[in-house]
C-alpha cells in the first residue's frame, strides 16, 4: 500500500545555507514516526516545508496528491494539521473559539448566510460547535466546562499545548504535525502527552508526524524513528535502532565515542 | 457543574481584581449585558432623544444625526481595524466615494453630459446601492493591492489612498465633481413621492441604519467570518495553518469596512445635499480613530459609544458656555477621582481657589493692566472668574502660548512627581491651566476642540488602554 505522506529528494536552501538535502521520508496510515536530531537540523524545516510555508525542490505527497506550490491553508484542507513549537495560538480568543477558528476550511456558508442567520450558517454553527466540545473533550477536564470562555492567554503552558493539538484536530485532518508536543512540560505532563499521542492514533486513527528531544516520549511513541543531522537523513529505522547508530550517537555527543566511554 | 479546583480559583482571581473601581465596573457591565440587550439600549436611547429631546429644533437633530453618522463610521472602521487587525488609513476615502457616488446620481452632476441633461435624479433606493455597491468592488480592488504588503507598509498604501481621494475629488473632472466647489443642491432620500425631508428624518433613517448594522455585524463577528478575522489578527501564519485563507478574509474585512463607510456617506450627502472634497479630510479620519480607539477597538458597543463621546464633547466645545462646563467638569471629576481621602480633595480645591485669588491680587496690585482682561468663558463663568483668572488687557495671546507651553510642561512634572508633592504641584498647574484657557483656549474653539478630544483620549488610555469598552489584548504571553 502506498504510504499517506511521501517526501522525494526534498531540498530547500536559504541563500548559502543548505536547510534540507535531498531528503526521502516515508510515513505510512495510521504510523507514528519520530523526527529527531540536534538544534539545527532542519526537522522544523520539514513540517515547514510539508504544510506549505517554504516551497522545497523535490516532491512531496500526501494520499498520492502533490503537496508542492499549494498555499498553507489549502494543505491543511487536505488533511494535514500542525502545532507549532513556538506556541502560536489566537491568545486573544476564547479556547472554545480557537477550536472553532479551524473549521473555517470545513464550513462554507458566506457571510451573508451568517448575518442573516440562513438555514446553513445555523447547520454549519450547531456543526461547529459540536467538533469544538468533542476535540475539546478529548483532553479530559483539562479544557472543558469554564475554560471554554476563557481567553487562551489564561492558559498554563501545558495546557496551550493541548490547545493546540485540540486546534489541529478541528482542522478535519487524517494526520497531524506535532512540533515537540512535550517542550517545557514537567515528568507528569510529558507522561501524559505520550499516552495522549498513543490514543490520537488509536481512537482517533491520527497519522502522525512528530518531532521530539525526548527520549522517553520517542520511545514510548513511536513505530518509526528518523534522525536528521545538516538537513540529511542520518538513518531511520526503530527507536532503539536509531538509538544506537554510531552516527546518530556522534551527531548528539560528538565525536570519538569510544573517547567518551573510558 | 465541575468541582472548583485550585487552578480554577487561580484563573478566576484576575476577574475578581478587575471588578474593583470604575473601570471594573463598566467591563462587568458590558460582559453583563447580552447583545440583543445593548442593542435595545442603544435604540432606546436613540427614540427618547429623538422624540422627546429634539423637539423641533433642528440644531439638536443635527447633533443627534452627527453622532449616529460616527457611530456608523466607528463600526465600520472596526471590522479592518478591530477585527482583522488591519491599520485602514484610507477609510475616509470610502466615506467620500459613497458621499460622492450618491451625489453623482443624485444632482446635476451629469448635466452637461451629451445624455444626461438635466442630470441623473435617481431615487434612493437605486442610487444607494450603487453606490455602496461600487464603494464595496473599489474598497475589494484596494484591498487586493494593498493587502500584498504587510503592517506598516499596508498603512501607508491606504494612507496614499486617502489623500489620493481628496486631490482626485478637488482635481479631476471639476465639470462633473465640481472640484474644490463640491456638488451641491443634492435631492434628497426619495422613492417616488415619499421623501426624507427634515434633518429629524434623517436622524431617524440614520438610527435604524446604525440599529440594523449592530445587529448584522454581531452575528457576522460571532460566525465563521468574524472568526476569522480575529485569528488572523491574532496570528495570520497560524491562521493559514488552521485552513483560513488569510488574504481572502483581510480583502473581506477591508470590503465590508468600505461598504459600511460607503453607506455612511451615502446619507451624509443627502443629509447636507451637498458634498465637498474637504468633508474627507485626514481630520476627519483621525476623529473616527478618536471614536473607535476611546470606544474600545474591538467592540461593537465600544465604537458607538466612542462615537457618542467624541460627537457630543466636540459639539459642547463648539459652544463657549458648554466647553467651559466640559473643561471645569473634567478638572474636577479627575481631582474627585484621584484625590484621595476627601480632607486633601477638599485641601486641593481650597488651595486651588485660594492660589488664584492671591495670585490674582499681588499681580492687580503691581500692575492694574496685567489683570484687566476678560476672561473667555461666557455667562456666569465669566463674573464668577474676574478675581480669579489673569488675563492682560489687549492682546492676551502670546501670554496664552506662553501660559499653554508652560501648563504642558507642569502636566508632565505632575505626573512624574508622586504624594504629596504631586498633590501640592497640581494647585498651580490647575490655575496655569485655567489661566490658559480663558486667555487663549476659548479664543479658537475649532482648534481648542482638537486639543481637548486629544487630550480627553490620552487620559482615558491611560486610565483604560482597552477602550471604554474594549477587551484586554495581549500580544505575547
Amino acid at each position: 500500500m502506498a504510504p499517506l505522506l511521501e517526501l522525494e529528494q526534498v531540498s530547500l536552501s536559504f541563500g548559502g545555507l543548505r536547510a534540507l538535502h535531498a531528503l526521502d521520508l516515508e510515513v505510512g496510515e495510521r504510523e507514528v514516526v519520530s523526527v529527531i536530531g540536534p538544534n539545527g537540523a532542519g526537522k522544523s524545516t520539514v513540517f515547514n516545508v510539508i504544510t506549505g510555508i517554504y516551497t522545497p525542490g523535490g516532491d512531496i505527497r500526501f494520499d498520492g496528491e502533490s503537496l508542492i506550490g499549494r498555499r498553507p491553508h489549502a494543505i491543511t484542507r487536505m488533511g494535514i494539521a500542525r502545532t507549532f513549537q513556538s506556541l502560536r495560538l489566537f491568545l486573544n480568543m476564547t479556547v472554545k473559539e480557537n477550536v472553532k477558528s479551524a473549521t473555517y476550511g470545513r464550513t462554507h456558508a458566506t457571510p451573508l448566510e451568517s448575518m442573516l442567520r440562513l438555514p446553513r450558517a445555523l447547520r454549519e454553527e450547531k456543526e461547529v460547535e459540536a467538533i469544538a466540545e468533542d476535540v475539546l473533550s478529548f483532553f479530559g477536564q483539562r479544557l472543558l466546562g469554564y475554560r471554554f470562555n476563557q481567553p487562551a492567554y489564561v492558559l498554563s503552558y501545558a495546557n496551550r499545548r493541548r490547545l493546540e493539538i485540540a486546534r489541529a484536530m478541528a482542522t478535519g485532518a487524517r494526520m497531524l504535525l506535532l512540533d515537540e508536543p512535550a517542550a517545557g512540560m514537567n515528568p507528569n505532563e510529558t507522561h501524559e502527552i505520550t499516552e495522549l499521542i498513543g490514543r490520537l492514533r488509536d481512537e482517533r486513527g491520527y497519522t502522525i508526524l512528530v518531532i521530539e528531544h525526548d527520549m522517553h516520549v520517542v520511545e514510548g511513541i513511536s513505530d518509526r524513528v528518523v534522525a536528521l543531522d545538516h538537513g540529511e537523513k542520518l538513518t531511520e529505522g526503530t527507536f532503539h535502532e536509531v538509538a544506537n547508530h554510531p552516527e546518530v550517537v556522534e551527531a548528539y555527543l560528538g565525536r570519538n565515542p569510544e573517547a567518551l566511554q573510558k | 457543574m465541575t468541582p472548583i479546583g485550585v487552578d480554577e480559583w487561580v484563573a478566576r482571581s484576575d476577574d475578581r481584581r478587575d471588578q474593583r473601581g470604575w473601570r471594573g465596573r463598566l467591563g462587568y457591565l458590558d460582559a453583563r449585558f447580552g447583545w440583543w440587550q445593548r442593542l435595545l439600549l442603544v435604540g432606546l436611547a436613540a427614540f427618547v432623544y429623538g422624540e422627546f429631546v429634539v423637539g423641533g429644533n433642528v440644531n439638536y437633530a443635527q447633533t443627534g444625526f452627527n453622532v449616529v453618522l460616527y457611530a456608523i463610521l466607528a463600526l465600520g472602521l472596526n471590522i479592518a481595524v478591530g477585527w482583522a487587525g488591519l491599520l485602514d488609513l484610507g477609510y475616509i476615502a470610502f466615506f467620500g466615494a459613497g458621499a460622492y457616488g450618491y451625489a453623482l446620481f443624485s444632482s446635476h452632476a451629469f448635466g452637461n453630459l451629451p445624455l444626461a441633461t438635466g442630470g441623473v435624479m435617481l431615487p434612493a433606493i437605486a442610487s444607494i446601492p450603487i453606490a455602496v455597491a461600487g464603494v464595496g468592488i473599489l474598497g475589494m480592488l484596494i484591498g487586493l493591492v494593498a493587502l500584498r504588503l504587510s503592517g506598516d507598509y499596508f498603512a501607508i498604501v491606504t494612507l496614499f489612498v486617502g489623500q489620493a481621494f481628496a486631490e482626485a475629488a478637488n482635481n479631476v473632472a471639476p465639470g462633473t465633481l465640481g472640484g474644490a466647489n463640491g456638488l451641491f443642491g443634492l435631492q434628497g432620500f426619495h422613492v417616488g413621492s415619499a421623501a426624507i425631508g427634515s434633518t429629524l428624518g434623517y436622524y431617524w433613517y440614520a438610527v435604524i441604519l446604525l440599529v440594523v448594522l449592530m445587529a448584522l455585524l454581531h452575528l457576522l463577528d460571532s460566525s465563521r467570518t468574524g472568526r476569522a478575522w480575529r485569528a488572523v489578527r491574532d496570528d495570520s501564519l497560524a491562521a493559514s495553518a488552521m485552513t483560513i485563507s488569510v488574504n481572502k478574509v483581510k480583502v473581506m474585512a477591508f470590503a465590508f469596512g468600505a461598504v459600511v463607510a460607503a453607506l455612511a456617506g451615502t446619507m451624509f450627502a443627502a443629509q447636507q445635499s451637498s458634498v465637498f472634497a474637504t468633508n474627507f479630510s485626514a481630520q476627519t479620519l483621525i476623529l473616527i480613530y478618536a471614536c473607535l480607539v476611546l470606544g474600545g477597538a474591538g467592540s461593537i458597543g465600544g465604537a458607538v459609544l466612542g462615537g457618542v463621546v467624541v460627537t457630543v464633547a466636540q459639539q459642547l466645545l463648539s459652544s463657549p458656555i458648554d466647553s467651559a462646563y466640559l473643561f471645569y467638569g473634567i478638572i474636577l471629576i479627575v481631582l474627585i477621582a484621584r484625590v484621595r481621602p476627601w480632607q486633601y480633595l477638599a485641601a486641593v480645591l481650597a488651595a486651588i481657589v485660594g492660589f488664584g485669588v492671591a495670585a490674582h491680587a499681588i499681580v492687580a496690585a503691581i500692575s492694574h493692566r496685567a489683570v484687566a482682561g476678560s476672561p473667555g468663558s461666557a455667562g456666569w463663568f465669566a463674573t464668577a472668574l474676574r478675581h480669579y483668572v489673569i488675563v492682560p488687557r489687549g492682546e492676551p495671546l502670546t501670554y496664552g502660548n506662553i501660559l499653554y507651553i508652560a501648563a504642558i510642561v507642569m502636566v508632565i512634572v505632575v505626573v512624574q512627581l508622586k504624594g504629596i508633592r504631586r498633590l501640592i504641584a497640581v494647585v498651580p498647574t490647575v490655575y496655569v491651566g485655567v489661566c490658559c484657557w480663558e486667555a487663549r483656549l476659548t479664543v479658537d474653539p475649532g482648534i481648542t476642540a482638537q486639543i481637548m478630544i486629544g487630550a480627553i483620549l490620552i487620559v482615558t488610555m491611560a486610565a483604560r488602554p482597552e477602550g471604554l469598552l474594549g477587551t484586554r489584548r495581549v500580544e505575547v504571553v
